[in-house]
This record gives C-alpha cells, structure tokens and sequence, in this order.
C-alpha cells in the first residue's frame, strides 16, 4: 500500500466551478502524475471550504496551507514548488484562512474555538463518496436510533437539544416532529425545504454540496421519529450541481442499504425524492411549497391546519430546512447536552452564516447563537474591505431588518433580535460600507418583492406595487414627507393583512432602514 | 414526436407537472413552453388545458413567449445590486437593444431579470443559460456575448 505524503483538497462548488476549477483539478493531476508524484499525492475533491469569491481554491494538508485565485497556469510552478521541494507558493496564499471552528469568546476576551457541528465536514470529506461520510461517524446516529431506540426517544433527544427551525421561523423540531407523531394516520411525509431563495443566502446550496449525506441521516431520523415513510428534497432548479450530488447521495445510500426497505434489518422503510422547483421566491413558504409539490401554482394555504396534521396530499407533513435536519445527526451522536455547550440558553446550538457584500473575506461561517455582528464581520469575515467604516447590514435577507452601527454588539439569536425588531431570518448578512446609498438598498428590496409576490392576496398584491410607486419618487427626489410615512404605514398594513409570512416580513426592511438611515431619505426630500 | 418521448419518461401524474413543463421548455427549439407543449402536458396528465397554462405561468423559469437561443438571466437581488448589477443591466439594454424580457432581432439572445441565484460571493452575478457567470463587468459581459456570437 502506498502511503500519502499529501492530501491535495481542491473545494468544487457552483462558485468555484464558475471559476474554472474543474480545468485546474485536471491541469493538478495530469502535473502531479507528470512529476512523478502520483503514487504520493492524492487530489480530492470537496465542497466549499469556507471563502467565496476568491476563484478556484485548494488547500493542502497536512500542512494546511489554502491557495486562492489558482489558475491552470499556475499549477505547474505550485506542484514543482509546493509539493516537490516543499515550498509554499506564496504568492498565491490565501492571507487570511477561513474559521474552520466555532468561535467562543471566554470573559476577559480569550477566543476559545471549538468543532463545528453543521458544517464539520464540509470542505473536508469528499461530498461524493458515501464511505468518506462513514469515515467521519456518519450514518452511527440512524444505526444507533433504530437498534436501541424508541421514535419517541429520538423526539426527546431533540425537543431536549432546544433545536429550532433554521430557516427562519425558528419553531421547536421536536415539538413539530411530536405534532406529525400524534396526528392520526398511517402515511407521513418529511419534507426538506431546500428551495433556498432569499437574497444573499446560499448556506443550504453549500451544505448539499459539502455534505449531502448528512441531510439524508437527517431525514432518516425525523422520518423514523414521526413515522414517515417517504420523504421529498423541494430544492431550486437553478442549484444544478446541489441536485447532482444529492441525487448521487441517494443512489449510494441506497446500495448501502441506508435507504429503500426494512434499513439496517429493521422494520424502519423510509426513501427520498429529488424535487426542482422552477423559480418562484414564495414557495420557500411551507404550504406553498407543498402546493408546489402537489404540482399546483404555488399560493400558500391557510393554517390552520397546519402541514403536521394535513400536509402534502392531506396527510401529516414535516417541513424541515436543509440547516436543521443537518444538526439532527450531531445532536443524536454527542446528546442534547453537548449540543447545548453552544449557543445560548434560549437559543443553544450555532448559525450558518452567508457573509457578503463590502468585508474583507466573504464566506460562509458557523457561529454560536448569540454572537455579536462586530464578532460575525471583524472576527470571521476579516472586517471591512479596504478599511472603510461600517455603515450597515442587511441581516436575514430581503424579508429581513437592516441594522445600524449600534446593533453591532448586540447578542444575534432568534429570541433576542426579535426584541430589536430583526430577524436572524435565513442567516444572510450583507454588509455596507459607507458608501452605500440606503434609499436605493430599500428600493431594491421593495422591487425584489413587487416582483416575487405572487398575487393571491390584494394587501400584498397592491401593497407591494403601490411601495415602489412611492421609492421611485423619492429616490429621484420627487417624494415628499407625507411618501416616506406612506411606506411605513403600507408595509404595516400588510404586516397585518397580508395570507402569508411574504408580505408579512416587508415592514422589517422599511421601517429599519427608516430607524437608522431616515437622514438619507430626507436628503431625497426637497 | 419528440413530445411523446419526453412524456413518457413520467408517469401521468399531477406531481411530475414541474418536471415534464421543464423537459418540455429545454427541447422546444424556441427555449419556451409553445401550446402544443402544454396541450401534451395537459393531456397527459388529464388536466385542462386552463390548468396547465395557470401552473406554468406562475413560475420565473417557464416562458409563454418564443426566447432566443441564448437566454441571459441577470441577478438583481440585493447583493448583486450593491455590487453593481445595474451597470450591467444598463450595459445590456444597450448593446442588445431590447428592455427586460425581450429577444435580440437577429434571435440569439433573451435578457430576463432573476432573484437571487444564490452565488453571491461572486456578485454581481448572471446566468447563460444553464452556466454561472460571476465578478462581472461590463467589459466581461461584453466579451461574453461575443464568444457566444461567433459559437452560435
């Protein structure tokens, strides 16, 4: 056997591809074999490892070393210069490595970093192998579930973990899985909502990518506790490579046995289904996603009932985000105690965070519940780019609240932003340096929703064409006092009015961004 | 012809709606769901024909209108827009000489708006056809079409 002397991690996900990263891969193995080294060398392919927008990246281990903007070009001279004389390339070092760790802060400000749960294996394993997954613990969590425990055990494991939905709503998982358990009968469907669709979010795209076996454990737990048999993946069908490698996934779960009939020989029969949505922001919305799925136009339904007693076809429905089925198999493997070693009390467990617009290193992160956005941008994201000040974040995406630089150090988690009027949403955050014009971030919002709601109900219908009607005016200086009160008074009608959480959400950017920036606005106005 | 063998790849049942309109759009030649493509769908699935013209037009990434061979869907979702996306929109209006939505004379390119595709580290981004193309400018975008011009 021959024994590697370097592990060679090339990250392939729909960014690093756009990047040109499959070229770079074929250029690295046709070198390594060129010089000889490919008996000592191994080149694997993982998901993302942590920074966006740099091009192509690789990282080699052991030493760690990541490299950033690779270009074909520059393969021979990284494989000559790194892996024949050991030399790093220094010029093509990434100057600042992305957090693979949760960052605690101690008192007295001491970092203490511990492993991260969500996306632990994520830019490590190769997402297309099924052995890497097992390598790393993986399917222990189902196996162990089904030899020594009762679905009812699983449901208190997880209503003891106090994990909450991550897609937004932050609603108990146990307590919705409990629901789906009682409500009579015999058919059950879980749902994974992977129809990922609020701007600067893409943490989901990321995890199916990195780590899609982890979602499939997860389901298999939930469809085991809740008494399901079937379960759907509703995912964008603009995430083609998410698809690929999730439907990958579920054919080599399938030759293991992990998924189809009696699984591990136990009476358990769960399977999963690939579904690619075809472009439509409001069937994030469960029941408009179940409606999707029924194959109908996707209008939300009234709730009650709710999916956990009539769901998908009627029967009993757990809709599920992609980020909180992946904490299941943790929390089941390490226990509701371990689990809540992170976060805080009321919200215990971490965050994945997309981290963008003007910051130094842009990426996706994990961090504790409870971390401040001065930690989030200067501690994980390398601080503001070219050293400009902060001015504000737009945190949770379009449906989500834009924060000024007082918010800075206020404790982020689902139950305490609340109190500030935010949300933590999907766990986007767009930053802005000072040079950017608020009224045209509002503008673009309020455009982004005219255009995603889907007309069933008239508040959010008129309410969202009669909002850009006022933002046009005012943002060519046209508007006048009476038009930004206007905005603030509409959004709070919808915030009452409208069916679902689409039009609901708008008072959030407006009435934030009039909080922190209403000097700007007023410059509009003559 | 062709219509019968897509169809046949699904089972007639109202669930696989999504997927047949989709097989449907990628093989019409014109990139877009014609009549015939929904009278098949809705025969097949015993549906009327009312019902799957309202599916189909409710989703951003089914067209009722004939597109060009290449379809450009340019990201205007926040993200892209604070890192420059409106340049480049204004970049295509005028190089391509149509508004939102509409198709080339010489029938090569449709320019569409999209919400968020989800690659924003790369903003300010857009999609040709089914590739991802991200850190753009005006000048890339430029060379772009023109590479696609001389393929097509």
């Amino acid at each position: 056997m021959n024994l590697v002397r370097n592990h060679v991690l090339i990250s392939i996900d729909a960014g690093t591809v756009m990047a040109g990263a499959r070229a770079v891969e074929k250029t690295l193995v046709e070198e390594i074999a060129k010089q000889g080294l490919a008996d000592e060398i191994a080149v694997l392919e993982t998901g993302s490892v942590g920074t966006i927008g740099q091009g192509v990246v690789i990282v080699v281990y052991p030493e760690g070393v990541y490299y950033a903007n690779v270009t074909p070009q520059d393969v021979p001279q990284l494989v000559e210069e790194h892996l024949l004389k050991g030399r790093p390339l220094k010029r093509l070092m990434l100057a600042e490595t992305p957090k693979q760790s949760v960052i605690k802060k101690e008192r007295a400000g001491l970092l203490k970093e511990q492993p991260r749960i969500v996306l632990r294996n994520c830019g490590v394993i190769d997402p297309e192998k099924i052995d890497e997954y097992i390598g790393e613990g993986g399917y222990l969590a189902i196996g162990n579930a089904l030899a020594s425990m009762k679905p009812e055990g699983v449901i208190d494991e997880i209503k003891k973990s106090g994990l909450a939905g991550r897609g937004g709503a932050s609603f108990s998982t146990g307590m919705k899985w409990d629901f789906a358990r009682r409500a009579p009968g015999d058919i059950k469907y879980i749902i994974c909502n992977a129809d990922e669709g609020e701007p600067g979010t893409f943490k989901d795209r990321l995890i199916l990518e990195g780590d899609p076996h982890k979602l499939i454990e997860g389901m298999l737990l939930a469809g085991y506790a809740v008494g399901a048999s079937k379960g759907f993946v509703y995912i964008r069908g603009e995430y083609a490579l998410s698809i690929e490698r999730l439907e990958r996934a579920i054919a080599q779960a399938r030759d293991y046995g992990l998924l189809g009939m009696n699984i591990l020989e136990s009476t358990f029969t769960f399977d999963i289904f690939v579904m690619k949505g075809a472009g439509a922001y409001v069937c994030g919305e469960e029941t408009a996603l179940i409606e999707s799925l029924e194959g109908k136009r996707g209008h939300p339904r009234n709730k009650p009932p709710y999916p956990v007693t009539e769901g998908l076809w009627g029967k009993p429905t757990v809709v599920n985000n992609v980020e909180t089925l992946a904490n299941v198999p943790e929390i089941m493997k390490n226990g509701a105690d371990w689990f809540r070693g992170y976060g805080t009390e009321k919200c215990p467990g971490t965050k994945v965070y997309t981290i963008i617009g003007n910051v130094a290193t842009p990426g996706l992160i994990e961090a504790e519940m409870g971390t401040t956005l001065r930690d989030i941008i200067y501690e994980y994201a390398g601080g503001i780019k070219e050293g400009k000040k902060f001015k504000g974040a737009l945190v949770g995406g379009a449906a989500g609240a834009f924060l000024g630089p007082d918010m800075l150090d206020v404790q982020m988690d689902f139950v305490n932003l609340k109190e500030y009027t935010a949300v933590l949403g999907s766990g986007a955050i767009l930053v802005m340096d000072e040079s950017a014009d608020m009224v045209e971030m509002l503008q673009n919002v309020l455009y982004f929703f005219k255009h995603e709601s889907c007309g069933h109900c008239v508040p959010c219908r008129l309410g969202t064409t009669q909002l850009v009607k006022l933002i046009d005016r005012i943002a060519v200086s046209k508007g006048s006092q009476e038009d930004v009160n206007k905005l603030l008074k509409i959004s709070d009608v919808m915030r009452d009015a409208s069916f679902c959480p689409l039009g609901q959400s708008l008072y959030l950017p407006i009435s934030s961004s009039l909080k922190y920036f209403r000097d700007e606005f007023d410059a509009h106005i003559r | 012809m062709y219509r019968e063998a897509i169809l046949n790849k699904f089972r007639p049942s109202l669930d696989n709606i999504l997927y047949i309109l989709h097989d449907l759009q990628d093989n019409n030649p014109q990139r877009y769901l014609a009549k015939d493509d929904i009278r098949v769908c809705a025969d097949y699935l015993n549906v009327p024909y009312s019902y799957v013209h309202s599916v189909a037009s409710f989703y951003t990434m089914f067209s009722l209108e004939p597109r060009g061979s290449n379809i450009i869907r340019l990201c205007d979702s926040p993200p892209c827009h604070l890192m420059g996306s409106k340049s480049l929109l204004t970049f295509l209006k005028e190089t391509l000489k149509v508004d939102i939505g509409g198709t080339t004379k010489d029938g090569k390119f449709t320019l569409e708006l999209t919400s968020c595709l989800g690659v924003c580290g790369v903003a300010p981004a857009m999609m040709l056809n089914d590739e991802m193309l991200g850190n753009l400018t005006p000048e890339k975008v430029d060379a772009i079409l023109d590479r696609r011009r001389k393929e097509s």
